[in-house]
């Protein structure tokens, strides 16, 4: 009757392809052709400065409070690059980055983040989730679309984004024992970006690496330098080559950083230092991915002012649409459109007495 | 007596009572390093340190049922969920075993806990961040639920609930942290759990509110006084659960009209409890029938409608006035 070590199925991996001074690690460089590459830099060149645009209208009081994606765009972006169009997202409240790649248009950002629930409509059809505030609360809905896709016969995969924080709730671990069990095709993103508001990491939970977290429930898991754009896209690549031939789940945790405010009521310098964040700055994903395109010559520093141009252009176009739109949405009634398919009588009266009064004000 | 802020009074009274009493402790997400995102907390973890100051992983269940077992166990637990809309996850724990646990045990075990929450709309937050969902809390037995509407009422009402030997929810109003200042005595107050006071005096009219919306409800007694020359009597209630019927119930019988006024969703809401205890208490004492100005029976709008939502001063002189003229 001996004691010995229990082996697990799976052990945690570390992945890095580009590291911080855009050296490349030539026999893990995955295959992505020099267009997609180009779209991924010009899709993280966006989130970024759209981010900083929302920060700039929030501080004059134009747009809320809102989550900055800062430092986080290749985790996000690399991650959906891999995916295909039909595939399932579900985000949770970061995720500005993954949303620009899926098509949604910058200027319904902006009205969301203005206080407009038009701005997060969605289309019927679309494969996209909305935002998910509560922490954690959607990697169970992943879960089940995953199955459903499973059920339906369809070709799809379905990747789900939370961050280091979530890995704490009871929807995460019974998000993750689920799919292992019912073998749904299904990336977990984790995007630990070190900081739960003012929670580091390290506090948030005593385990080496969230990824390990996976191994509990026989869950494929790895640890990715997160920052690193072709290592998430391998990452998510073979997570998604797995999820496909009917292997089941993968947990990623993507290794990155907040580089501002957990959101713009927050105040970080209450609980962290200004050194930490420059340390990471100079692990950005954005100079990196431009070191390497630099490298293979698919892109010079013309080319990168040309782009930014166009890209302020494009930022300012979003914010005068989104401008125009808010000027036009004077009427508040919708407020009661959607609740239920058909609006229940009692409902449709609160409507009537609340337009009546909008009435009375003209 | 200083002059403080609710904030600053909800401090005050957790700083007093964890002074006084050991076994108080404070757990919640970033209520330590970062004092609460409201700064509720702020200045525990220097003065009390991080055995009894807790800043816990994001975790609402764990927080919640980790409170239970603190309360349990001798200690007085109080919890801070960020925001009610977190509070769900921790619900299954209030309404399974924090609520039950006496019964259960037919006074063995006990849960003196406090869960302090900021609920409602109003400060330009995002989605999940305003709504008013009181009434999930008032509707199970074995709980009590305070609302608070001012800075001084807040500290009474926070160090009672702290010394409750039952479990209770505590409503922080967000709209009010930082609304206004009023005298707060340095010295230690309690209010009792379960009574109402009288906000305003009048007898042509009952206006029963608490927490935000009574400021509301105040705003438009005195628009009553000035324009119709009609003295209201503001109740506020200070606690859901229990309710203090007699209170309104009294000022009903005196004036016969009766307008609540809460920002719940108006079907199943508080208000509707209250109408049947004045059926009940008041009926035939009632000059007309007894309306309400509440949020509407929809999801809490984003922030740029949530005042369409929000009972406003229009919405409650219509009905005052309606329930004069009826």
């Amino acid at each position: 009757m001996p004691r010995k070590r229990v082996r697990l199925e799976h052990a945690v991996e570390y992945l890095s392809i580009l590291d911080e001074k855009g050296r490349v690690d030539d026999k893990l460089e995955p295959d992505i052709s020099k267009q997609t590459l180009l779209d991924i830099h010009r899709m993280m060149l966006l989130s970024r400065r759209l981010d900083e645009r929302m920060l700039t209208l929030q501080r004059q009081g134009r747009i809320g409070t809102f989550a900055p994606a800062k430092g986080q765009e290749a985790s996000q972006i690399a991650a959906m690059a891999a995916l295909s169009g039909d595939d399932w997202f579900v985000p949770a409240f970061r995720e500005t980055a993954a949303m620009l790649w899926r098509g949604i248009p910058p200027e319904n950002l902006l009205l969301y983040n203005a206080g407009y629930s038009e701005g997060g409509a969605i289309e019927e059809g679309s494969h996209d989730l909305p935002i998910s505030i509560p922490v954690a609360s959607q990697i169970p809905h992943a879960v089940g679309i995953g199955y459903a896709s499973g059920l339906r016969g369809l070709d799809e995969v379905t990747i789900t984004f939370f961050g280091d924080g979530a890995t704490s709730e009871g929807d995460f671990h019974e998000a993750l024992n689920f799919a292992s069990v019912l073998k749904t095709p299904v990336i977990f993103l984790c995007q630990n970006n070190h900081w739960a508001i003012s929670m580091p990491r390290g506090r948030q939970s005593e385990s080496r690496t969230l990824a390990q977290k996976g191994l509990a429930y026989a869950i494929p898991s790895l640890q990715v330098d997160g920052n690193d754009v072709l290592a998430v896209y391998a990452a998510v690549q073979e997570a998604a080559q797995r999820a496909r031939d009917g292997e089941g789940p993968t947990l990623i945790e993507c290794v990155t950083y907040r580089l501002t405010v957990h959101t713009t009521a927050d105040d970080p310098s209450k609980y962290r230092d200004e050194e930490e964040v420059e340390k990471w700055q100079g692990r950005e994903p954005i100079a990196r991915l431009q070191t390497y395109l630099k490298k293979k010559r698919w892109l010079s520093d013309k080319q990168i002012d040309k782009l930014e141009k166009e890209i302020e252009g494009q930022v300012d176009k979003a914010w005068e649409s989104a401008h125009e739109r808010i000027e036009s949405l004077s009427d508040s009634q919708v407020i009661f459109d959607h609740v239920y398919a058909e609006t229940p009588e009692y409902l449709e009266s609160q409507r009537q007495s609340f337009a009546d009064r909008l009435k009375e004000g003209e | 007596m200083a002059e403080l802020n609710m904030a600053d009074a909800l401090n005050l009274a957790l700083t007093q009572e964890m002074e006084k009493d050991d076994s108080v402790v404070v757990l919640g997400e970033d209520v330590g390093v970062d004092g609460g995102v409201f700064r509720i907390t702020d200045g525990l973890l220097e003065r009390y340190g991080e055995r009894r100051v807790i800043d816990s992983p994001v975790a609402e269940t764990a927080l919640t049922g980790v409170s239970v077992g603190l309360a349990i166990n001798g200690l007085k637990p109080v919890c801070e969920m960020q925001f009610s809309g977190f509070s769900y996850q921790g619900f299954h724990q209030m309404e399974a075993h924090a609520a039950r646990m006496r019964w259960r045990t037919r006074g063995g075990h006990t849960v003196p806990m406090v869960l302090r929450m900021p609920y409602g709309a109003g400060v330009h937050a995002l989605e999940h961040h305003s709504e008013s969902k009181e009434v999930f809390y008032a509707h199970t037995p074995g709980l009590k639920m305070v609302v608070p509407s001012t800075p001084r009422n807040a500290r009474a009402l926070l160090v009672s609930a702290i010394r409750d030997p039952d479990p209770v929810v505590f409503f922080e109003p967000k709209a009010v942290y930082r609304a206004f200042r009023e005298e707060v005595p340095d010295e230690e107050e309690t209010l009792p759990l379960g009574e109402s006071r009288v906000a305003r005096e009048g007898d042509d009219l009952t206006l029963i509110s608490y927490g935000a919306m009574l400021h509301r409800a105040l705003e438009a007694a005195d628009t009553l006084a000035e324009e119709d020359g009609v003295e209201a009597e503001v109740i506020d209630l200070l606690s859901l659960s229990p309710l203090d019927h007699s209170r309104f119930a009294e000022s009903a019988r005196r004036t016969g009209r009766v307008v609540i006024v809460h920002e719940a969703h108006r079907t199943f809401g508080p208000a509707g409890e209250i109408m049947a205890r004045l059926t009940e208490e008041a009926f035939y004492y009632l000059e007309a029938p007894v309306r309400r100005v509440t949020g509407f029976d929809t999801i809490v709008p984003l922030f740029a409608r949530e005042q369409d939502y929000l009972p406003d001063q229009e919405r409650i002189l219509a009905a005052a006035r309606g329930v004069l003229n009826d």
